[in-house]
């Protein structure tokens, strides 16, 4: 049984497209990102499955029910929202018990659930505090809390860790998957991160003007991209097109190669010069222009310290594996969608 | 900004001067309202609470602070219920004409009193009056409510401005009913902007004259009316100064109550 099961959805606002032809199917206790730049549609196909916006189109199914037309709180589904949404005027504990609440679970069992719900997202004593007065980390797993502890099939996460600074991110990151798996419901992830979307799914679904490009596990969609937008959103790519495409690879065609699978070879491959050494930590970027007329990103891993800005200005030859390389089909007709 | 040393004296002397104006006189209503001489001779010689009893006894001006409270309290309640329904209609709907709502509801307050008082006073010899509804007490509440829904609107407004509808979105993703979420969400979150918009709302009715003067029937007389009846007869002039200092703090008390629940986003007042 599908968790989703979105057909032919489309959103208009005014003469604007938001969404624009949406069929997608989302397994029982998936924990499924939707990666896409802002303006791509990601959110308003996220907010039409949560019931705050009415599809112009389509229909939305939830566990095999037709929810298309129902409000937000006839459905079985919870959000985190972005800016966390917490009320600003109920404790950590009211803010967590408010979904039991207003469904009229008896105040003891509402008690020890949402003390199981901040428990599970380690904050067992903040129950008392006000949101005001909790730092975003904290708030975010309050959030979370909330929208735990109605125990729904689907819970949806609205860039949940936007906000948040990038050591915080990837610490969110790695105890949202886990707790994914322990409650084993579904999980619909929207972002624009694509190392989050790569990082935490079992499946991704790109998003570009208002349409699913590709969809697949993370290394589908990383090692064979299905256009030459999703080769360059996802990870960094280097596209060949057109002339020197032929000239590297002596057929036509648009191919793409990561930056990870690029080598500096002494003798043999293609033959340019290095235009900037930028040192990153943990690797170091290379840009060289190729003789056959591309400019192209090597990232290559300190493994025996700095390289230094040394090679800026040499003559270097790259060479790559065959297997590496991405044939990216040619752009087909705007109706191709998933 | 920077100021230069002189230009900054300038604005202090300004200021201070302006402040002196507005508030040394009410200070002297209500010193005055103690002094002990029947002349207000200055500086006063003894004090006294004789005025104070004199007004308390006096049953015109009981009638008239009984009047005053129940005028004020009806457009209050009136003022409550329209401008918090406008304040949602403007704020969380698109609809025809919405802007043009806006500037008519926010325009009694710009409009001298003197128009809105001789417009309601030709509806009311023309129409009400035909259908058998005389000028009275309601006559001056439905006059005074016609800029007290503006103090309420303008601070529901700015506060569901700032709230916005992530929380109520929220409300209803977790399961609550329309109703729920307005009980348990909307309105905690506009509760004090009902409470200061509504100290406004009262504190204009109560000191509020013109409008009053053109709607108020027979035998119907606010405070300040019976203040303006009264300023000119010599023996009543101690028992004026009482009823005017009670105006005061009647009036001072709301409106720094209101201030201090709006915080920084206070709406219009006319006080």
């Amino acid at each position: 049984m599908n968790a989703i099961k979105l057909t032919g959805l489309r959103k208009s606002f005014g003469t604007v497209e938001a969404v624009a032809g949406v069929d997608l199917e989302i397994a029982d206790g998936e924990f499924f990102s939707m990666l896409g730049p802002s303006g791509s549609g990601k959110t308003t196909v996220l907010r039409m499955i949560a019931g705050f916006e009415l599809p112009t189109a389509g229909t939305v199914e939830l566990g095999g029910r037709d929810v298309t037309r129902l409000a937000p709180f006839e459905r079985d589904v919870n959000t985190v929202f972005q800016d966390y949404a917490l009320f600003p005027h109920l404790s950590v504990q009211e803010n967590v018990e408010y979904g039991l609440k207003v469904r009229k679970v008896p105040r003891k069992e509402r008690r020890e659930r949402a003390e199981q719900a901040l428990a599970s997202v380690r904050l067992t004593d903040f129950g008392r505090r006000r949101p005001a007065a909790m730092s975003g980390g904290q708030r975010q797993r309050v959030a979370l809390a909330r929208a735990l502890v109605n125990r729904p099939k689907v819970l949806l996460l609205d860039e949940p860790l936007g906000a948040l600074d990038l050591k915080l991110r990837e610490q969110m990151q790695v105890e949202l998957k886990a707790i994914q798996r322990e409650v084993g419901i579904t999980f619909v992830f929207v972002t624009h991160d694509q190392d989050e979307a790569l990082t935490m799914s079992d499946r991704v679904a790109v998003f570009d003007g208002g349409k699913i490009v590709q969809v697949g596990s993370p290394e589908e969609v990383y090692e064979r991209p299905a256009s030459a937008f999703v080769a360059g959103f996802v990870g960094t790519s280097n596209v060949f097109t057109g002339e020197v495409a032929k000239a590297l690879f002596d057929r036509a065609g648009t191919f793409s190669v990561r930056p990870e699978k690029i080598a500096f070879d002494g003798d043999a491959g293609a033959p340019g010069v290095v235009a900037e050494v930028i040192y990153a930590g943990a690797v170091t970027r290379y840009v060289v222009d190729l003789e056959a007329g591309a400019r192209v990103v090597v990232v290559e891993q300190n493994r025996h310290g700095s390289p230094g800005t040394g090679l800026r200005g040499q003559r270097v030859r790259l060479s790559w594996h065959d297997e590496h390389v991405i044939e990216i089909p040619e752009r087909k007709e705007p109706s191709d969608g998933a | 900004m920077t100021l230069s040393g002189s230009a900054r004296w300038a604005l202090r002397l300004f200021m201070a001067v302006g402040l002196t104006f507005i508030y040394v006189p009410l200070l002297l209503v209500l010193v005055n309202s103690f002094n002990g001489d029947r002349t207000f001779a200055w500086p006063p010689r003894d004090l006294t609470t004789r005025w104070w009893s004199a007004a308390w006894e006096n049953e015109g001006a009981r009638q008239a602070l009984l009047t005053s409270v129940q005028a004020g309290l009806a457009a209050t309640a009136i003022a409550l219920v329209l401008g918090t329904l406008v304040a949602f209609a403007v704020q969380r709907f698109a609809f025809f004409g919405r802007d043009t709502l806006s500037l008519l509801i926010v325009l009694p307050i710009a409009l001298p009193g003197i128009v809105t008082g001789i417009a309601l006073d030709s509806a009311w010899r023309s129409v009400m009056g035909d259908l058998g509804i005389g000028k009275g007490l309601f006559s001056v509440v439905v006059g005074h409510a016609t800029f007290c829904v503006v103090t309420v609107y303008n601070n529901v407004l700015a506060r569901l401005r700032r709230t916005g509808t992530n929380l109520e979105d929220a409300s209803a993703d977790l399961g609550a009913s329309g109703f729920q979420t307005f009980r348990y969400v909307t309105f905690p979150l506009i509760r004090s902007a009902l409470l200061a918009g509504g100290l406004l709302a009262f504190a204009l009715s109560f000191d509020e004259i013109i409008v009053t003067t053109f709607t108020a029937g027979p035998g119907v007389t606010t405070l300040p009316i019976w203040i303006f009846n009264n300023l000119f007869r010599p023996n009543q002039a101690p028992v004026v100064n009482v009823v005017a200092a009670v105006l005061i703090v009647l009036s001072v008390v709301p409106v720094w109550l209101a201030q201090r629940l709006a915080g920084p986003e206070a709406g219009a007042s006319r006080t």
